[in-house]
């Protein structure tokens, strides 16, 4: 299938004036999110905390810190009956469902779309809720990639898809990702690497139990960058744990002060 | 270079400059093409590589994630790398995914070699 180009066809070309051409569409048009510069939360769902998503712009790999990592988790899904289009059907209506405990995903109420915005409300260490978000970039019958927006720990994106390998329906998890800010870095450096494995680990051992499996899960590292970007050493600034942290600081000052906005609002 | 939905022409330009010619789908499938192209591109001492994206039918986000490691790559041998021909839908992708910030965009392939020093 051709993609905007012009009719090859002379008659076709001679008709330019009269005859209105349709506008082919590209065949992934409708997997693709359309072009936002920042984000925008719009009905965060009860009892999510919706801070450090709203204004942020998106990141990928080439503007976050750290070093660049491709980390891969798969499982075969053996004695699944389970096509790829299925489980991606079923991870996608259920994706917090896969998800550790005390980890909180807030999409859409329809599942996930692309163009979505999703809450994230992470327990990290030292009892820290770290509040970010996720946006959906690319949805299709057999992936879906979220992109992460600035403050999050990682700059880049996440590639969630099942494909068929000798007969059996392997599901897979893809990070293509950065730190996105020194102190970030640092926290991967002491155990966030570890922490992260586990994480996926975790979502893939539950997503094969769900379908009746319970194979090892398979990870690959490949430090596809080992350069540290220091003129994105400013990225500190959306950093959405110390901002988080700060919020959690302020909750007690915030209930005292509640009785009093109350009245003021009366 | 091909697999089943890809086929890729490397060719010369100027004497620092490689234009990869990517003609069908880049998806995961697409790694071993475009790394072999890649490797075939810098084998001379090239300062640019050129991505000609005239004939891309479809891309989706681990074809993107293929072109931001092919970029790292580059970017370790002190290369630019240029795209032209892409629609306006891939523009947009381009800007989405933010790789119109490390990745030249032109509109021909005059402009992209001129851009390219060639």
């Amino acid at each position: 299938m051709s993609v905007g180009l012009p009719p090859e066809d002379p008659k076709a070309q001679e008709a330019v004036g009269e005859v209105e051409i349709p506008v082919a569409v590209p065949r992934d048009a409708e997997h693709w999110a359309k072009l936002v510069s920042t984000l925008d939360v719009t009905n965060a769902p009860e009892g999510a905390v919706n801070r450090n998503v709203t204004g942020k712009s998106l990141v990928s790999p080439i503007q976050g810190f750290g070093k660049m990592w491709q980390k891969t988790y798969k499982v075969p899904l053996r004695g699944a009956e389970a096509t790829p289009v299925e489980v991606i059907k079923e991870w996608k209506a259920n994706f917090p469902s896969f998800w550790p405990p005390r980890n909180f995903f807030y999409g859409g109420l329809t599942g996930i779309a692309p163009g979505d915005v999703a809450l994230l409300n992470l327990t990290m260490p030292g009892r820290l809720k770290l509040s970010t978000g996720v946006f959906v970039l690319f949805a299709d019958d057999e992936s879906f990639t979220f992109m992460n927006p600035q403050g999050h720990m990682f700059a880049g994106w996440i590639t969630f898809s099942s494909y068929r390998k000798s007969d059996v329906t392997v599901a897979q998890a893809q990070v293509l990702i950065r730190a996105n800010d020194p102190i970030y870095e640092i926290g991967m450096m002491l155990g966030g690497h570890g922490k992260e494995d586990k994480f996926w680990n975790q979502t893939l051992t539950n997503l094969s139990r769900h379908f009746g499996a319970d194979e090892e899960v398979e990870t690959q590292i490949v430090c596809v960058d080992k350069k540290r970007q220091w003129s994105k050493a400013k990225n500190v600034w959306h950093n959405a744990a110390i901002r988080s942290g700060i919020y959690m600081a302020g909750t007690p000052f915030r209930l005292m002060a509640k009785p009093f906005r109350a009245d003021k609002q009366l | 270079m091909t697999d089943n939905t890809l086929s890729i022409e490397v060719r010369p330009a100027g004497q620092a400059t490689s234009v990869i010619d990517i003609k069908g789908d880049v998806t995961a499938d697409s790694e071993d093409v475009l790394t072999d192209a890649y490797t075939e591109a810098s084998a001379q001492k090239i300062r640019a590589i050129v991505l000609n994206f005239t004939g891309l039918d479809y891309m989706n986000s681990s074809g993107i994630g293929l072109l931001v490691t092919l970029l790292v790559r580059a970017n370790r041998q002190r290369q630019k790398v240029i795209a032209y021909g892409l629609n306006e839908h891939y523009r947009q992708i381009f800007q989405l995914t933010r790789l119109d910030e490390a990745i030249s965009i032109c509109d021909d392939e005059a402009t992209a070699l001129r851009a390219a020093g060639a």
